[in-house]
């Protein structure tokens, strides 16, 4: 009785603790309204304002309700799996809204009457809107989520914190509307996947600071002996995140009340640390975190243990170790001194190692259940991601040697590469990972339909060799009109000719990703369904039943 | 070697602390050095704080995204120099915060595009980019003619620069106001004291209507001192080689 006494106290305290920060947060929020020196920054004051206050009713009401006894708290004995379900619709939402922004502005490129002259419209403001939207709304909701349900589930321990992990979810999501609005409205710091302004990231870094917490915490009341190797992959993800955005992220602003600042950094320094950052948010955010979901959802989907321990070793370290040291291969032939760029190349190639080392352990985790990859399209969705991070981390490399990438640097190439890096490895890994989480939350016995899984299977793969192709011959064709001569030694096309010739690729470019957008609309579809309860009755295809209480794939 | 990875995997703190160590090597290397180096950063005659109209260009040019589909940074490659200009130099970007190096070319490189076109072709082709050049996908800003220059924090905005490096001084951050009226208005008073601060800036009404600041002013200012500062003429490249 007197344990049970002792644990609402505490849950209580935490009330009162979440009650203090938002009504704190309102008021500051408040405070740089009322000082606000532009209208984008007292917009965002009163969007922090109006999550704190919607925040501090529903800690109360829920208070009030269990007082009432109408809502018990959660049992601490049991998984937290609210806050991931929240997760899962978010990412489905963002993923939606950056597929269809992305595609938008491949329309823009082919057509540039769709910029519609307008500011909020044009390419140039909807870019980065489509990069923070797939990478970090989608990408990044994926990632909280998958790593809330993993780290609870392989450490047999609830998620650390009442509130915190929601704090991390509602924090994280309000980072990605004030940053996302940001851009629309012209507030943007300009370095590539790291536009938003100071404030914006002043915030990220506390929410990112109690993610970090959440997850250590969880770590430590763990009732199992080992941290599982995704574990390690999602820790990875966050420490390195961290580090990675302060120091780009360094910025003195012009007002304290005001959305404009300029960054510590500048010129080649800045060059340098950008592509740090840059590289490495390709390197832990979209790679580390998402080998973490590779390594607990493809064991848990055919049902194998990983493929070898061993090997998870050796390409964890070497893969987090030789990571940070690529972000040169972005600066060849540029004012950025040679040492570096050599460095930054040689990393690049060594870097091959450890990524198909990762690729390997995902693959030859299905030795025995190959025959799933006829049979269980879900299956088939995540080995073809692992497939796709196979071949982008081989093109990676290769196209970081300076040789080749005084051809494909500025160019399509670049986009046609790192989109089969997003799309077929993040994006399908990502949507097996949902497929999987979907039955699994909701308690459901299988998805709505198999055979909807293989629509947008098919019709997203589809779509990512049309966009792939097409930016492969868009890039090597504009880097080699760029560079042809002549018979009389000048330059044989100017700018805009090349520009022209690109055309065509930009049309198939577009429809390319509208199928991919039109595949994840299917699975949309297909989720709500499953969510409702329902399923497709003329279903022929039969997917095994997911192991709901299995013991974590260790 | 194995065996001995069981205590990382049982302790969640140890293995926090030694990813953060393996993770930092990289960065330490690669960044730290470009700060104390001196061949980092060339030596070269010209380079000049922005003139605050500048400044507020660039800012324009920041907030519109134009280093999404421009580079500033012509490479070190044949085919780049003879399109561009000279190959661009670290110095160049010394007062950038951030850089403007971009990572794609949807458009040309805009590292040396002072003074390559006119003024009234810059806000022609700002306004409609396909009034000048019919193949262009570049979309139009046509609101920048008719906006005022929003320019109640330039003196801030210095101030912040200077707080990050760029070497401002007392006259430069308290004639700021004066200063960027002064620029796109040739017939005024303050053209003198701007030009003894900012030696060689253009003084011009870039947008063609000197009466009205506005954002095309400053961007169209900031376009046309891109690449233009360096006097390559004295330029050592033997002394400067990395």
């Amino acid at each position: 009785m007197a344990s049970a006494a002792r644990t609402p106290s505490g849950r209580e305290f935490s009330d009162i603790l979440a009650g203090i920060g938002l009504i704190l947060g309102a008021l500051i929020g408040l405070a740089l309204a009322a000082r606000a020196t532009d209208v984008v920054f007292e917009f965002h004051a009163w969007l922090l304002i109006l999550a704190c206050v919607v925040g501090v009713i529903y800690v109360a009401n829920n208070a009030f309700e269990i007082n009432n006894g109408r809502r018990t708290r959660p049992d601490g004995s049991s998984y937290n799996e609210l806050v991931v379900k929240a997760c899962v619709i978010a990412a489905m939402f963002w993923g939606i809204a950056g597929f269809a922004v992305g595609d938008l502005i491949a329309w823009q490129l082919a057509f540039p009457a769709l910029n519609f002259d307008w500011p909020y419209t044009t390419f140039s403001r909807l870019r980065p809107l489509h990069t923070s939207a797939v990478i970090f709304a989608f990408g990044g909701n994926v990632l909280i989520g998958t790593s809330f349900y993993v780290v609870q589930r392989t450490c047999r321990a609830r998620l650390a914190g009442t509130w915190a992990p929601w704090f991390v979810f509602w924090g994280y999501n309000l980072f990605i509307l004030i940053a996302g609005t940001g851009y629309l409205f012209g507030v943007t710091q300009s370095k590539e996947y790291a536009e938003p302004e100071w404030y914006a990231d002043f915030w990220l870094t506390i929410v990112w600071v109690v993610y970090l917490l959440v997850f250590l915490g969880t770590l430590l009341r763990r009732k199992e002996p080992h941290i599982y190797v995704a574990n390690w992959f999602y820790l990875a993800f966050i420490v390195t995140i961290a580090m990675l955005h302060i120091v780009n992220n360094l910025a003195v602003p012009v007002s304290f009340a005001g959305s404009k600042s300029y960054i510590a950094w500048s010129g080649v320094q800045d060059a340098m640390i950008q592509w740090w950052y840059g590289h490495n948010a390709v390197g832990f955010f979209l790679t580390a975190g998402f080998l973490a979901i590779m390594y607990y959802f493809v064991p848990k989907a055919v049902n194998r243990p990983i493929y070898s321990y061993r090997l998870s070793i050796v390409h964890f370290w070497a893969l987090i170790f030789l990571y940070i040291w690529a972000g040169p291969h972005h600066l060849h032939y540029t004012a950025l001194p040679d040492w570096a760029q050599t460095l930054g190349m040689t990393f690049s190639v060594m870097l091959w190692m450890p990524s198909w080392g990762g690729m390997i352990n995902g693959l030859m985790t299905l030795a025995g259940a190959w025959d799933k990859l006829r049979t269980d399209p879900v299956v088939r969705m995540l080995v073809v991601s692992v497939a796709f991070y196979g071949m982008s981390t081989f093109e990676g490399p290769l196209m970081s040697v300076k040789a080749v990438n005084a051809l494909s640097h500025y160019t399509d190439w670049t986009i046609g590469h790192v989109h089969s890096g997003a799309l077929g490895w993040v994006g399908f890994v990502s949507f097996g990972a949902i497929y999987c989480l979907v039955p699994w939350l909701w308690r459901r016995e299988r998805l709505y339909s198999a055979a909807l899984v293989e629509w947008h299977f098919w019709i997203a793969t589809i779509g990512i060799v049309l966009y792939i192709s097409s930016m492969w011959v868009s890039g090597i064709m504009q880097g080699l009109m760029w560079r042809a001569y002549d018979s009389l030694g000048f330059l044989e096309y100017s700018f805009v000719e090349t520009v022209e010739a690109m055309h065509p690729m930009y049309v198939i470019r577009a429809f390319g990703g509208l199928l991919f957008l039109l595949g994840a609309l299917i699975m949309v579809y297909n989720i709500a369904r499953t969510i409702r309860g329902d399923v497709r009755e003329k279903e022929t295809i039969v997917t095994p039943a997911p192991q709901i209480a299995n013991a974590p794939a260790e | 070697m194995f065996e001995k990875h069981a205590f990382l995997e049982r302790n969640s703190l140890v293995l926090t602390v030694c990813i953060l160590v393996v993770v930092a090597i990289g960065g330490i290397v690669e960044i730290a050095p470009l700060f104390y180096l001196k061949s980092t950063i060339e030596k070269v005659q010209g380079m000049r704080p922005y003139t605050p109209l500048e400044l507020a260009g660039r800012d324009i040019y920041i907030r519109e995204g134009c280093y999404v589909c421009h580079s500033q940074m012509v490479r070190a490659l044949r085919d780049e120099v003879e399109r561009y200009g000279h190959y661009s130099l670290a110095a160049e970007s010394m007062y950038d915060h951030p850089f403007q190096w971009g990572s794609k070319r949807n458009g040309p490189d805009l590292a040396r595009v002072g003074g390559k076109y006119s003024d009234e072709w810059h806000v022609l082709h700002l306004e409609n980019p396909r009034a000048v050049v019919p193949e262009s996908i570049m979309p139009g800003y046509p609101w920048l003619s008719q906006r005022r220059l929003n320019n109640k924090l330039i003196e801030e905005q210095l101030v912040a620069n200077r707080t990050v490096g760029v070497p401002y001084d007392d006259a430069m951050v308290d004639n700021a106001m004066a200063d960027i009226v002064a620029q796109a208005n040739p017939d005024g008073d303050g053209v003198d004291g701007l030009l003894e601060r900012y030696p060689g800036a253009q003084v011009r009404a870039f947008d063609g209507d000197p009466g009205k600041l506005t954002e095309m002013d400053a961007l169209v200012a900031y376009l046309q001192m891109l690449g233009t500062l360096v006097e390559f003429a004295d330029y050592d490249a033997k002394a400067n080689a990395r």
